[in-house]
């Protein structure tokens, strides 16, 4: 394993302290297992993935990953498609689970349950407890289609937090308006544009008040002339709020304005990381500005 | 629980003949029903509405009316002016009309799916029109109508019992009158499993259809 | 000829039976279309496989045969008979409800993957997931093979006149003992199921404009011929006898 000082996930410790470096010897066990409190002290680790390895049959998407995010900051991964950033998001989402290694989110493990000192597959509930901190953002929207607006953002507040109807209704309508859209409130998604359907879907994540939001390429699918309303709600989000992000975006001067850091990825590792100005101005390794060479 | 293998035995001749009688039924009402069911599906696209109407309201009533009924009808209706039947060809006739309607619903989607350009080609190059039926819209239409078609040979099948009903001695039939003349109940459980053991393998053959179909088109 | 009193000693209290019948059949169909085609989801193969069992054995089975071993065999094997209209509401209701459970399966497989995914992101329950989100949403795709299902349900209930419930079909054949008129007696019979038949589609309609509707939908208009067809679709692969149709 790389030392921590050649480790790239340091670079997302705000300050590049050392205890992101301590990760490699902290190898996942019950004993080290991190705590199981969940203050949201700016500077601590709230996402974390100790050498995680992903596959699809013979093919290694993500390998022997370790990298780590701190409350408050914005990621932005980058790189060619199928180098494994869009896993990342849906193995937090645990869409999908990893063949080795873990994660945890803001202390707990999401992708174990720790059951008499040993880390055992997690039960649903487990799972869902810890889900519950994320947030995410498709690219292809995924509203409930058989919901309207104020529905859509209210169904899980009141189904999976237990809020009561108003309380519910409330949040959502505040959201709503957030994103500019208070006027749809009784439309169908299908009655929206896709860039106020995304508008929606961000709201929808919000509700849930999660502590990290993952944005799956939230623009990709949309036509040209609708990204920057998206963009816009999204920057306002970012700079107002004290939210952790994890983007996924081909949207390089959107990463640029909002990142805290950028991750580089080909071939299921992180090549490069660092600031944005690092990363877009002055990149060091070859597959970056090769990479950044074809979408700037 | 009084289970009787002898009644069983006993029973297994007059079980076969009646295998016999259903299977005869089935494959003679399947003919009719193929063979009907294609002039139905021809005959409403038709160029003349005198044609197209009276033949989609018949095909309509047939369909959605029970084949019990109309097996009644023809068993105790028909005879009154016209020529009397036996129970077995009564039922034949009954599962042949009653599905013909089934089938002229799966040729018409069939020949739907035949691209326009090859009535057009055909027009292009004045083939008469029977010709064009024979020699390039069947052809194309039946081939991915197979499997659809199974589907209802098997139907048919599970409907076959009703023949019985009218007095004809298919396996429902043989079972039928078995009990009532020994006071057994087996007889009834032995048609039942013989149902599944037909349908079941006759069912996976369509799917291997279906799928090898799916592969070439 | 056939006598008014026939008509309304026989043919009326049929009619309300054979209602009676095909509602009951059509409840506890619907029930078991819902319960095993959301098994035939499940997560467990074990599960998967014994609802899989369920659809393959009741799909193989002729509804006829297995009405007449309700009523004549199993009261003997296990000692405890069944009322003729229950044993017939049964076997329709067992034998519709594996043709419906396929449309329930196809109609959830044809949920986008998506909607699982967001479901997840929210952290619902997989109930949750499928009682709020995918059953809601593929709903409208079911109405319309439900309908076919509906309208062969109805003309399967006339097989309960075998078993001697008084339903219309038992009456024609009374009133025909009786009469002796067989021409108008089975005419009768056969016009009031169409119209039964008829007036069970209307229903249908509205009810699939409403979810169509509640789904945010288009409603389609087809032309005046589909309007008057009792079926929707019917044609390749819709065979409601066969495989139920959702799935395409």
């Amino acid at each position: 394993m790389p030392s921590p000082a050649e480790n790239p996930e340091n670079v997302l410790k705000n300050d590049g302290s050392a205890t992101a470096g301590d990760t490699d010897a902290t190898a996942p066990a019950a004993s080290s297992a991190p705590s199981e409190s969940s203050s949201r002290a700016a500077g601590k680790e709230l996402v974390r993935f100790d050498n995680v390895t992903k596959r699809f049959g013979d093919v290694t998407v993500l390998d022997q990953l370790d990298f780590c995010v701190d409350t408050g900051k914005h990621v932005t991964l980058i790189g060619p498609s199928g180098s494994g950033k869009t896993t990342i998001l849906r193995l937090l989402m645990t869409l999908l689970t990893p063949e080795e290694g873990t994660i945890t989110v803001d202390g707990q493990y999401l992708t174990h349950e720790e059951r008499n000192g040993k880390l055992v597959k997690p039960s649903d509930k487990h799972v869902r407890e810890v889900r519950k901190k994320i947030g995410m953002v498709f690219q292809h929207f995924n509203l409930f289609p058989n919901m309207r607006v104020l529905r859509n953002v209210m169904e899980a507040p009141v189904h999976v937090l237990g809020l009561s109807k108003d309380e519910a209704e409330q949040r959502a309508k505040e959201l709503i308006e957030l994103v500019g859209l208070s006027e749809h409130l009784d439309k169908y998604p299908s009655q929206l544009s896709g860039g106020q359907q995304q508008r929606v879907a961000i709201a929808r994540a919000l509700a849930m008040r999660p502590q990290v939001l993952l944005l799956d390429e939230v623009t990709s699918a949309l036509d040209p002339e609708l990204v920057a309303g998206v963009l816009d709600v999204l920057r306002d989000i970012a700079l107002s709020t004290d939210i952790t992000m994890l983007v996924v975006t081909h949207e390089m001067s959107f990463a640029r304005d909002i990142s805290d850091s950028v991750l580089m990825f080909d071939k299921g590792k992180i090549v490069e990381s660092g600031s944005p100005d690092k990363i877009f101005s002055e990149p060091e390794h070859d597959r970056t500005k090769e990479f950044l060479a074809t979408v700037l | 629980m009084n289970w009787d293998w002898d009644v069983v035995n006993d029973f297994m001749p007059e079980f076969w003949d009646g295998l016999l009688v259903t299977l005869q039924a089935l494959a003679l009402g399947s003919l009719i029903a193929f063979a009907l069911g294609l002039v139905w599906a021809m005959a409403q696209r038709a160029p003349y509405a005198w044609v197209r109407w009276p033949v989609t309201a018949f095909t309509e009533f047939v369909r959605n009316t029970p084949l019990l009924v109309q097996l009644f009808f023809l068993y105790f209706v028909v005879p009154e002016w016209g020529p009397s039947m036996s129970a077995l060809t009564t039922g034949i006739i009954g599962l042949g009309l009653h599905y013909s309607t089934y089938t002229a619903e799966v040729y018409r989607a069939g020949i739907a799916g035949v691209p326009v350009g090859q009535w057009e080609a055909a027009t292009a190059l004045s083939l008469p029109r029977g010709r064009t039926w024979i020699a390039v819209i069947l052809p194309q239409a039946i081939r991915r109508v197979v499997p659809a078609l199974g589907n209802y040979v098997i139907a048919m099948l599970k409907d076959s019992p009703m023949i019985a009903v009218i007095g004809a001695m298919d396996m429902l039939g043989a079972a039928e009158n078995f009990s009532n003349t020994t006071f057994t109940i087996e007889a009834y459980t032995v048609v039942g499993i013989a149902f599944l053991v037909i349908a079941y393998p006759a069912s996976l053959l369509i799917r291997v259809l279906e799928r090898r179909l799916a592969l070439t088109s | 000829m056939m006598t008014e009193g026939m008509f309304t000693n026989y043919f009326l209290p049929g009619i309300w039976i054979t209602i009676q019948v095909t509602l009951y059949s059509a409840a506890l169909g619907v029930v078991v279309a819902f319960a095993i085609g959301t098994l035939r989801t499940s997560r467990l193969w074990i599960v998967r496989f014994l609802a899989g069992c369920y659809f393959e054995i009741f799909r193989g089975m002729s509804a006829l045969v297995l009405m007449f071993w309700l009523v004549f065999s199993l009261p003997l094997l296990l000692e405890w008979r069944l009322v003729p209209m229950f044993a017939g509401v049964l076997a329709l209701g067992l034998t519709y409800g594996a043709y419906g459970s396929e449309v329930v399966r196809g109609a959830l497989a044809a949920v986008p993957e998506g909607q699982r995914e967001a479901g997840i992101a929210l952290s619902f329950t997989r109930w949750q997931r499928l009682r709020r989100i995918e059953i809601p949403q593929a709903w409208p795709d079911m109405v319309p093979p439900f309908n076919n299902l509906l309208i062969e349900l109805l003309k399967g209930t006339a097989l309960v006149s075998v078993i001697t419930v008084a339903d219309m079909a038992y009456a024609g054949n009374l009133v025909r003992l009786g009469s002796n008129e067989s021409a108008p007696i089975y005419t009768l019979l056969l016009v009031l199921y169409f119209v039964l038949a008829f007036t069970l589609t209307r229903g249908m309609r509205v009810i699939e404009r409403r979810a169509n509707a509640n789904v945010g939908k288009p409603q389609p208009r087809g032309g005046l011929l589909a309007r008057l067809s009792l079926r929707e679709s019917a044609g390749e692969g819709s065979g409601a006898l066969t495989t139920g149709g959702a799935a395409k």
